[in-house]
């Protein structure tokens, strides 16, 4: 007798099966002590049901696909390893941008991966539980990738020993981590309207450009390929986003305020943080990808305010800020890598003053603001560097109270001004570089209050090494934040020309050509 | 509260002026003069004298620029949180009522950076 086989399940059962049949209602506790994160914000949900996963992933097709991805992943990272094939990118100059890279992103995926794990306990509904610990896994999945892919360069290159640490006590990378630090200690739903839809969904776009695109227009096929592994998985990390965007809008109309005002902080947040891809856009990668001008037109101009038109039927707006952010377009990138030159001295990678070649490229990019104000700039430091007096600032910034970048930044309309704008909370001021990081500080003055400000903190002595006596005849305060940096002074910073990487590269790179 | 907390939330201003260990921030910026990426934070105790925050610190910070050495510190126009402001050279930052995390512009007249655009 032939076997009575039962038709396979429906991909839309089996979902149900693996998702929704996992909840259930609790008899012995009240749902609110279970979930008790789920009501603060003010959102109101009244269906779990109705939230639907337009992915249909359940864990079992998860582990398969994930799996067949770490295989290639890892065959084509140990043939890097196997090939020298660090010395195929464009110039040694690039691994830099790396180094910033590398120094921030493994850190925000790992925390986008605590997030998303405590987010997915405390989802009251199933399918938004599930969906969020699939992300989790995949967050730290891309931090693992990335630190291993960043291994290989370590093995060769300064400044990449000790990210971790880093990530924790540099000044730069402050800027990063409080922006998913933000995001993690906000309640549940302003955290998935923070990752799951403005960084992911809204400026996600613009990291890959520089980033995965940029690692592969110069040659680095280890970050491109954890980048194009990682990135298989954002699209769905997007959809996750934009859908829970539109199940609060749909449950209950007075959620769309809030959501309004969280789209409206961590579009100007996230935008923000992209002034360090802006830089590495425009003056990190020796072979260009596009300028960050381009990308943001294209990208946020185009692609995401398609998207505000869609969600234009539930009643969002265009983020107010999007008007100052088209101004800055022209004047981000430069603004920033002038300000990582004069600090190049602080830093865990090298810089170095554009070449004419390029200062032509970024003119025909920046028609109406290169030569006019940034070039003089550029050329006024070359000139003290071609008679050996390349210029280190010697002191340290004033910081956003809310971004935590230098108040770099010029009036939207006076290319020529700093934009200054300060507050009073509980008799103490409070300084910004924006209208924007003011309304987000005096929304929530209690949070940002807290601010652990990198040149505040030294300036407390927090920041030396650790048995350090600042009060000892010969305490050199530089040398001892570097050493709590785990920074050495001169050879994992300063310029690109005659650093060791640049001499190291030039001798591999021709051994591995010639006789 | 502003803050939406899922319970009391605790103001921790980490750069009140007790962190200071006595000393207290000064911001200063130079108008037209961004060959300085940024104004600086000076962390500096309230006895030290204005002269010499001009004469020591900000010398120190942007002695660079070709304009510093000629500067009439007579004629510079100071703003203090944007607005007019006269300091009083000889006294301390205290006495010319400068408190923690001021911020200080000064303007230099006939002296407005390189290039024609404030570099």
């Amino acid at each position: 007798m032939d076997m009575q086989v039962k038709k396979k399940l429906g991909l839309k059962e089996k979902y149900s099966l693996m998702t929704r049949d996992l909840g259930w209602e609790t008899t012995y506790e009240s749902m609110d002590d279970v979930y008790p994160y789920m009501k603060f914000e003010g959102i109101k949900i009244h269906d779990w049901d109705k939230w639907e996963d337009p992915f249909r992933l359940t864990m079992d097709s998860y582990w398969k696909y994930q799996a067949e991805k770490e295989k290639k992943l890892y065959a084509i990272i140990d043939a890097f390893a196997q090939n020298n094939g660090h010395l195929g990118v464009t110039d040694a100059r690039y691994l830099n941008a790396l180094k910033l890279i590398m120094s921030a992103f493994p850190s925000l995926e790992y925390n986008s991966h605590r997030g998303f794990a405590h987010i997915g306990r405390q989802m009251r509904g199933v399918g938004p539980a599930v969906a969020c610990q699939m992300q989790s896994l995949d967050e730290i999945r891309h931090a693992q990738t990335q630190i291993h892919s960043l291994s290989n360069y370590n093995k060769y290159y300064n400044g990449l020993h000790d990210w971790r640490n880093m990530n924790d006590k540099m000044w730069y990378l402050s800027v990063s981590k409080s922006f998913f630090e933000d995001a993690m200690t906000a309640g549940p739903f302003e955290f998935i309207t923070a990752i799951g839809f403005s960084f992911e969904y809204v400026l996600t776009n613009l990291v890959f450009v520089p980033f995965i695109s940029g690692a592969a227009h110069n040659g680095d096929m280890a970050a491109m390929t954890f980048g194009f592994s990682a990135q298989s998985d954002e699209a769905r990390h997007m959809t996750l986003g934009l859908e829970f965007i539109k199940f609060m809008l749909e449950q209950d109309p007075d959620n769309l305020p809030i959501v309004q005002g969280w789209i409206d902080k961590w579009t100007w947040r996230g935008v923000r943080v992209l002034t360090l891809v802006a830089m590495m856009m425009d003056y990190m990668l020796p072979k260009r990808v596009m300028s960050w001008k381009e990308a943001w037109g294209i990208y946020f101009e185009e692609n995401a305010m398609a998207l505000f038109d869609d969600l234009a039927r539930y009643g969002i707006k265009v983020p107010a800020c999007v008007e100052q952010i088209r101004k800055e377009k022209d004047h981000i990138s430069h603004q920033a890598w002038l300000a990582f030159y004069t600090a190049g001295g602080m830093t865990n990678f090298h810089t170095w003053l554009p070449s004419e070649e390029e200062m032509t490229w970024l003119a025909s990019k920046y028609p109406d603001t290169f030569d006019k104000y940034y070039r003089p700039r550029l050329e006024f430091w070359k000139q003290k560097a071609d008679k050996g007096e390349r210029f280190y600032g010697t002191t340290m910034p004033m910081l956003c109270q809310t971004c935590q970048i230098p108040m770099m930044f010029t009036e939207p309309d006076d290319p020529t001004q700093i934009a200054y704008r300060e507050t009073t909370y509980l008799g103490d001021k409070f300084h910004f570089c924006s209208d924007h990081c003011k309304c987000i500080f005096e929304k929530e003055p209690e949070k940002y209050s807290q601010a652990w400000l990198p040149a505040h903190q030294i300036s407390q002595g927090n920041c030396f090494a650790e048995g350090a006596d600042p009060t000892a005849p010969d305490f050199d305060p530089i040398k001892s934040v570097m050493a709590y940096w785990n920074l050495q002074f001169g050879k994992d910073n300063l310029d690109f020309e005659g650093s060791e990487d640049q001499k190291n590269f030039a001798e591999w790179r021709q051994a591995s050509t010639k006789n | 509260m502003p803050v939406v907390s899922i319970k009391l939330y605790p103001v921790d201003n980490k750069d009140r002026k007790e962190n200071f260990h006595g000393a207290q921030l000064l911001y200063v910026g130079w108008d037209k003069h961004l060959l300085f990426y940024a104004p600086t934070v000076f962390c500096l105790p309230p006895d030290t004298r204005f002269r010499d925050v001009v004469e020591t610190h900000l010398a120190n910070a942007y002695g660079v620029h070709p304009e510093f050495s000629g500067i009439d510190w007579n004629q510079v126009c100071w703003l203090k949180s944007g607005q007019p402001w006269t300091p009083d050279m000889d006294k301390s930052i205290a006495e010319n009522g400068l408190e923690h995390k001021d911020v200080l512009r000064f303007q230099t007249p006939g002296r407005d950076g390189l290039a024609g655009v404030g570099v």
